[in-house]
């Protein structure tokens, strides 16, 4: 049987400019230069980690495993 | 030929033609693989030769014959379990799984068509016996269609109406009418769904339908049955593609939204429009006295 963890963050995305906005917990945070970069990590990491990525509208990203 | 020769054979004939009726009317609740066929006819034949050879046992007084139909029943219900577990089965690998309010509805109807099938029979060998096979074939024939009548059951067509709406984005909000569907982080997958995406609101035509549509069972069948018949873009891991429907808290309506590899809007309300309304979902609040109440 296989067992798997939904419905948690898996990673957060963050712009440059929002840092404040996160503080590194249990879902690692990547740190991003621009809007460019963060969409293509977004891209990257939800493909592989399998997760969706949501914006928050306020430049920050995460990957959730739904 | 003797008289209970002619019965047990129009008997059983008519039985099983009428499973093989049923089989052939309901073509999008069945799995469609060949073995499946097989099965379904062979438990259809035995479920008919137990009828049929109900009538013949009792005029000959062999009343003990009767306790042979309680095994039909065990038997019957060994179907519902059958199919609950094949297609419980094939879910876990489905990218838009039917849920497990769809294929209970589904293990029903198969355990239910035995009971038909049975029914079918005994009546046209009761007919065949007492008054000869053109009549006892009419009375199958009747009964067939009787029974195919009554069991046909709603679909949402019936209950709820289906209006297109295009889909549309407040930020990184997936909306339908006024309905948030999710959210969608990625830029591409907003450009593709504005250009490919379609969405209904289906709203339900009394607060019977409202409740109805409420079930989670419910809006997953529908979501099932297009997805089936319209096509999916949802692929493992990408999740921005996953058909949804969501409800208006307020209004009870559902607002749906799918990426469909036909993209088609007739054929998408077609398509929800012929889903069948589940038993376990159906509620009828407006039949009880606080239900017609509440309701203004």
């Amino acid at each position: 049987m296989d067992v798997e963890l939904k419905q948690r963050i898996l990673a957060l995305i963050v712009l440059d400019e929002a840092r404040d906005r996160v503080s590194p917990g249990e879902a690692p945070a990547f740190y991003v230069k621009t809007k460019k970069e963060q969409e293509w990590l977004a891209l990257v990491m939800s493909r592989t980690l399998m997760a969706m990525a949501h914006d928050l509208e306020n430049g920050v990203y995460m990957l959730v495993k739904h | 030929m003797n008289n209970y020769g002619i019965t047990l054979v129009v008997g059983i004939t008519l039985g099983f033609l009428a499973r093989l009726f049923m089989l052939r009317s309901d073509y999008r609740q069945f799995p469609g693989y060949p073995h499946g066929y097989v099965t379904h006819l062979g438990l259809g034949l035995i479920a008919a030769a137990l009828g049929a050879v109900a009538v013949p046992a009792l005029v000959e007084k062999e009343y003990t014959a009767v306790t042979f139909l309680a095994l039909a029943a065990q038997q019957f219900r060994s179907i519902r379990d059958m199919e609950r577990q094949s297609l419980a089965e094939l879910e876990e690998l489905a990218l838009v799984p039917r849920g497990k309010d769809y294929i209970e509805g589904i293990a029903r109807v198969f355990e239910s068509r035995s009971y038909l099938v049975m029914g079918v029979s005994l009546a046209t060998s009761l007919v065949t016996f007492f008054t000869g096979w053109p009549y006892g074939i009419l009375a199958g024939i009747v009964v067939m269609f009787i029974s195919g009548y009554l069991m046909k059951g709603k679909t949402i067509g019936d209950i709820a109406e289906v209006i297109p709406s295009k889909p549309y984005f407040k930020g990184a909000l997936l909306m339908v009418d006024n309905v948030v569907i999710m959210n969608v982080g990625l830029a591409e997958s907003r450009e593709k769904i504005l250009k490919e995406g379609l969405g209904v609101v289906i709203k339900p035509k009394d607060d019977n339908a409202r409740a109805t549509l409420n079930s989670i069972g419910q809006r997953q069948a529908i979501l099932q049955v297009t997805a089936s018949l319209l096509g999916s873009k949802k692929e493992i891991g990408e999740l921005d593609w996953t058909p949804l429907a969501r409800k208006d808290i307020d209004t009870g309506k559902i607002a749906l939204f799918i990426l469909p590899v036909e993209p088609d809007i007739e054929p998408l309300i077609k398509a929800i429009k012929l889903t069948p309304v589940l038993e376990s979902s159906k509620v009828n609040p407006l039949q009880s006295l606080p239900g017609s109440q509440a309701a203004d």
